[in-house]
């Protein structure tokens, strides 16, 4: 939807794609209001209405707690797809910072840095300071145990987990579960959570009433998606047999660094954004590498998804939130892959 | 100036031998065989290429990372292990003894790679 402003800032922004990103530009384009669509989960049956300019005064409305997920910010990252990384994660926690109620918290589904280096952790940390939620919670990305088995990112965010870093905490009636399926990853193979693990989630889970709402959460998808690409988990299979007697189960992912969903019986998977750079759809793209997209474009296609969570009807609302919109993105990103056209079976 | 000596003469020593080794020239090392001693494979969108590739004994192979997105070349049965390879970072592994090493990318273990040496 073209407006005066837009207009000028696509023009300040045109001007700027032949070299890359000119960072006065950038900073521009954050200023956009933006966009998103709201998913509503209820009884497995997702229902998406738009979400009007303003980010939503109704988004959580009657919900009695707002979480939001951000995803693969891989901090250290320069290239041309997005060669300011730090600043469009600082966009997305500006967005945070202004949604109408503080959320209780952040869950980061990994790839928080490019190269696990202790500088991009910094810079992640002190970026995440400024946001209005202080409790994050964290699982790691492949892109955070790249050297060290993991050691750092352990050391950093990982405090009290198990394992490769895999933990579990309630919430106001809700149980949520981190998963770790990016180490000691096999030749040939997708994401893998592994036996020690399984096990663990298994006695997790065991003994928890069927009525205890469940929100899995990892960096790669446990659902599979497109195995050419390794973007499945070998064993999710085995960790969602544990959840079949759950009445509601939400599974969180990123890695792919665009909107899916699926819902299969109970249980609705969703991933993430990513809030460093895009990537292809599945098989559109000789490789799963970055997606180079025009300037004026890159922050419709990165982003923040808040969930809301309703006690009493039992439904959670997932709204997935351009960082910038032009009022048309929205559909773009979610309706067409996502809800519109659900996966089943 | 006696340590002096000895130390240049502990250096000198293994080099002399290397190289009158070489000039004894051993009937298996041929002038041809030393120019085949180095490959390449390319890492370019998620793909090791050639994805097989087949050299001779003493062959050194060098695997450079041309992705905006960084890999490493890891023997599956724990022959070599790069370090993570930024863009355009290279690793290299000489192959001392025949046999098939098939390897992967830890970080993206769908990309695997074999190295036959003959």
């Amino acid at each position: 939807m073209p407006n005066k402003k837009q207009d000028f800032i696509d023009q300040q922004l045109q001007d700027l794609n032949n070299d890359g990103v000119d960072r006065r530009g950038f900073l521009k384009c954050m200023a956009w209001a933006g966009t998103g669509l709201v998913w509503t989960m209820s009884g497995g049956i997702p229902v998406s209405r738009a979400f009007a300019k303003g980010y939503g005064k109704d988004a959580g409305k009657g919900a009695d707690f707002t979480f939001v997920q951000i995803s693969d910010s891989h901090i250290g990252f320069n290239k041309p797809a997005n060669p300011d990384v730090t600043a469009t994660l600082q966009t997305a926690i500006n967005k945070i910072n202004a949604m109408p109620h503080t959320p209780d918290f952040i869950i980061h589904t990994g790839d928080l840095s490019q190269l696990s280096k202790p500088s991009e952790f910094d810079t992640l940390d002190q970026a995440l300071k400024g946001a209005s939620a202080k409790q994050i919670y964290f699982v790691p990305g492949e892109h955070d145990m790249l050297s060290d088995n993991g050691e750092q990112y352990l050391e950093r965010y990982g405090k009290g987990t198990k394992g490769t870093g895999y933990y579990s905490f309630d919430h106001k009636g809700v149980h949520f579960v981190g998963l770790v399926n990016v180490a000691n990853l096999k030749a040939g193979g997708m994401g893998s959570l592994g036996h020690e693990q399984l096990e663990w989630l298994e006695s997790d889970l065991k003994g928890r009433s069927a009525s205890t709402p469940i929100v899995l959460f990892a960096h790669i998808p446990l659902w599979t998606i497109y195995p050419e690409w390794g973007w499945g988990t070998d064993d999710s299979e085995q960790a969602l047999s544990y959840v079949k007697k759950f009445g509601s189960v939400t599974v969180l992912n990123g890695h792919i660094h665009q909107i899916m969903q699926k819902v299969e019986g109970k249980v609705s998977f969703h991933t993430a954004m990513s809030t460093a750079f895009p990537q292809p759809a599945p098989g559109t793209a000789p490789s799963a590498g970055p997606m180079k997209v025009p300037a004026d474009q890159l922050q419709r296609v990165l982003g923040i998804t808040d969930v809301n969570y309703v006690v009493s009807g039992r439904s959670l609302a997932v709204v997935d939130s351009p960082l910038a919109d032009s009022g048309t993105a929205a559909s773009q990103n979610g309706g067409g892959l996502a809800l519109g056209d659900p996966v089943r079976g | 100036m006696t340590r002096k000596t000895l130390w240049i003469t502990g250096i000198a020593t293994p080099v002399l031998i290397a190289a009158l080794v070489l000039l004894a020239g051993s009937p298996s090392v041929r002038a041809s065989d030393q120019a085949a001693a180095s490959a390449a494979v390319k890492i370019d969108n998620f793909v090791f290429g050639p994805q097989t590739i087949t050299v001779p004994v003493g062959t050194t192979v060098t695997w450079t990372n041309s992705d905006d997105i960084p890999h490493t070349s890891v023997s599956t049965d724990g022959v070599f292990k790069s370090k993570v390879l930024d863009t355009d970072e290279k690793f290299s592994y000489t192959f001392t003894k025949p046999g098939t090493y098939p390897y992967y990318c830890t970080i993206h273990p769908k990309m695997t790679g074999k190295v036959v040496v003959q």
